[in-house]
């Protein structure tokens, strides 16, 4: 049997191997992916071009531009002679924001005791919008803090710390996103696609005339995916730790093995999946659709469940990939241990075995 | 000693919400050693048939045994001793003939080795090939590696579902030799085909048509069964000449046959020089009247034209 079932697994390779275009589909996807996600597809932002409007030209409005240039988040584009100008600026694309100054800014700063400051933000984009104006707000602060902080009596400050992820890098959420998606794709997609590709080629007909146990071809089927997913993610740390700077915090081992859980779920999914149905596309379809779209927007990746409509983050819960996502920034971002993590990995083992029973059951041992 | 028992045997299909019968309350005895065909065109039941044989389909009715052994409750048993060859060519096209060969030998665990004396004629004639994928074989090739991987654990009975379906003639009449051969070895054969003269190379065959067996006989018996005279009619414009066959009042029935038309006298039939007359009347040249013995597809047709219940 142990033989019947070694030259099963050396038949999926050589499939995966022959299939060129595939296999490099299967290996490309995770560095095009972290690349993509890592240095194109960056919601931080960096160097956001600004116009600023200074009629008054005083000492305390210099510094306040003089602060702005020196951020690392905004470059000052142009500095405009009339309000006329700004709508123009606006217009023509180039600036994401404009700070106006009134005239007399420093006389009515420090006769009146109050001065304005008009920042007005293109919101075509409003995430980049509302972060430019929190940025802008908190070098104004900062100029506030320094002109009145000596003069008050009584002061609070706020002292911000960002934890885990001190400089608010976009890599720390969209990695174990990706993880989760590929593994999704290689396991889920691929699995079902090679066990129906059977079915479509009439070769099922032959193996379940044959004395080969169908438990036997399922685990085959799966075998060969399982060791691919593993080594993309071995690709995608490397990629992490090296190529984004983004340390793994916590036990190699135990991110290796819930990732070996994680991937075992998608397995039987994608054998759930094709026992279901009977043509290649409509395995992809529903791998795809049924899969793909719920993890990309509802395991927490794109989307804080936080803020979910509560039906939405009630379907969330049988989502696979939402306990992954928890385990893998726990582990990879938090460094906490399988005390922390222990639920979440206890319901995708239960949800990994209900679909395992489902599979077996659902297979068919003849043709119909 | 029966290897191939069905008794009663019926299959219905459940298409939406119409029921299609496929196979209606047939029976059929296949002695072992035994090269049973089953004839009949496209549609007629065969390979739903060979399916519940197989064990890969339930009967909707009746019961079945394969080497003596139930094809419901023993189906795991079964799937050890049959060999089965599907209508479709359906191995691993990506795979060369060698590691087609080998993993099906290793499923069956056995190896190519251990039942050479089998394949032997039909491995290798592949052989040369070996190293090619099984996609890029030409379509008699394709049949006899098809054959190969279902022989290749030593099958007490072996089922081959159209086998010769899209296959030259030249690779036809070698693959019918081989099954020939197989029979000798001592292998129950069942056969499927939509190929009348393929009938005559079978010890019984039973003809088939809307899930029904028309008879099942050895051939020569079902041709002497037929008892009706006989003639085969050409002439210079076959397409002019079928129409006024059909128009004559002597003729009952006319079927294309190649490069002539059968046909068969009704009770106004005079003689064939009255049918001579008549089509020289109408203008038609080379006319070649002949009266023949009947084949198998000629009972067929008659058969099939015969009304049942």
């Amino acid at each position: 049997m142990f033989a019947q079932f070694l030259s099963f697994v050396k038949k999926e390779f050589l499939h995966i191997w022959r299939d060129k275009r595939t296999l490099f589909i299967l290996f490309g996807m995770p560095v095009v992916q972290i690349t993509l996600f890592g240095f194109a597809l960056s919601n931080e932002v960096k160097n956001a071009k600004i116009a600023i409007l200074d009629p008054s030209k005083d000492a305390s409005s210099l510094r306040i531009t003089q602060r702005f240039a020196a951020s690392q988040y905004f470059d000052i584009e142009q500095e405009l002679q009339s309000p006329q100008q700004i709508e123009s600026a606006f217009k023509e694309g180039k600036i994401k924001m404009a700070l106006i100054f009134p005239t007399q800014f420093e006389y009515n700063l420090q006769h009146g005791g109050q001065a304005t400051i008009q920042i007005i933000a293109d919101a075509s984009d409003p995430n980049v919008a509302t972060t430019v104006t929190n940025y802008a707000n908190a070098i104004i602060g900062d100029e506030q803090q320094a002109l009145l902080g000596s003069k008050l009596p009584y002061n609070i400050n706020t002292s911000m710390r960002m934890l885990y992820n001190p400089q608010l890098k976009g890599a720390y959420n969209f990695v174990p996103g990706v993880m989760a998606m590929i593994l999704l794709l290689v396991s889920t997609m691929m699995t079902s696609i090679s066990v129906v590709r059977e079915k479509e080629n009439g070769t099922m007909e032959i193996l379940l005339a044959s004395p080969l146990r169908p438990i036997l071809i399922i685990i085959a089927k799966a075998i060969p995916y399982l060791l691919l997913s593993m080594v993309n993610i071995g690709t995608i740390l490397l990629l992490s730790v090296y190529a984004l700077d983004l340390p793994i915090a916590g036990s190699l081992g135990l991110l290796l093995a819930t990732s070996m859980l994680f991937t075992i779920t998608a397995l039987s999914l994608g054998l759930l999946i094709s026992t279901l149905t009977a043509s290649q596309q409509i395995a992809m379809l529903i791998s795809l659709v049924g899969m793909f779209l719920p993890t990309l927007m509802l395991s927490g990746f794109m989307f804080p469940i936080e803020n979910m409509p509560i039906p939405l983050q009630v379907m969330s819960n049988i989502i696979p990939a939402k306990w992954y996502f928890i385990i893998v920034k726990s582990i990879m971002i938090k460094g906490l241990g399988i005390t922390a993590i222990w639920k979440e990995t206890l319901i995708l083992t239960g949800m990994t075995i209900g679909l395992i029973a489902l599979t077996a059951r659902k297979f068919k041992i003849r043709l119909e | 000693m029966y290897s191939i028992t069905a008794h009663n045997i019926s299959k219905d299909y459940q298409n939406g919400k119409a029921v299609v019968s496929a196979l209606r309350d047939v029976s059929l005895q296949v002695k072992a050693g035994e090269l049973f065909g089953l004839i009949g065109p496209d549609g007629a039941g065969k390979t739903s048939l060979i399916r519940i044989l197989t064990t890969l389909l339930l009967p909707s009715k009746g019961t079945a045994s394969v080497a003596g052994l139930d094809v419901v409750k023993d189906f795991k048993k079964i799937r050890q001793k049959i060999g089965y060859m599907p209508g479709r060519f359906s191995l691993y096209q990506d795979l060369s003939v060698q590691e087609n060969l080998d993993f099906f030998a290793s499923i069956f665990n056995t190896s190519i080795e251990a039942n050479y004396h089998l394949i032997k004629d039909i491995y290798e004639q592949i052989a040369p090939f070996k190293d090619r994928k099984a996609g890029k074989l030409s379509g008699g090739m394709k049949q006899k590696l098809a054959l190969s991987c279902a022989l290749i654990h030593k099958p007490e009975v072996l089922f081959l579902d159209e086998p010769t379906t899209g296959v030259d003639v030249v690779s036809r009449k070698e693959f019918w030799q081989m099954l020939q051969h197989l029979k000798q070895e001592g292998l129950s054969i069942l056969v499927a085909t939509p190929y009348m003269d393929e009938a005559a190379l079978c010890d019984r065959v039973a003809l088939m048509q809307d899930g029904r067996f028309l008879q099942i006989n050895p051939p020569a018996d079902i041709i002497h069964s037929y008892t009706q005279p006989l003639w085969s009619v050409k002439a210079s414009s076959m397409y002019a000449l079928l129409q006024h066959l059909r128009d004559y009042k002597g003729i009952d029935t006319v079927f294309p046959f190649g490069e002539t038309y059968h046909i068969t006298a009704s009770h106004s039939w005079q003689s064939p020089e009255a049918l001579q007359q008549y089509l020289q009347q109408l203008g038609h040249e080379q006319i070649n009247i002949q009266q023949i013995t009947a084949n198998i597809e000629d009972v067929f047709m008659h058969l099939m034209n015969q009304p049942h219940d």
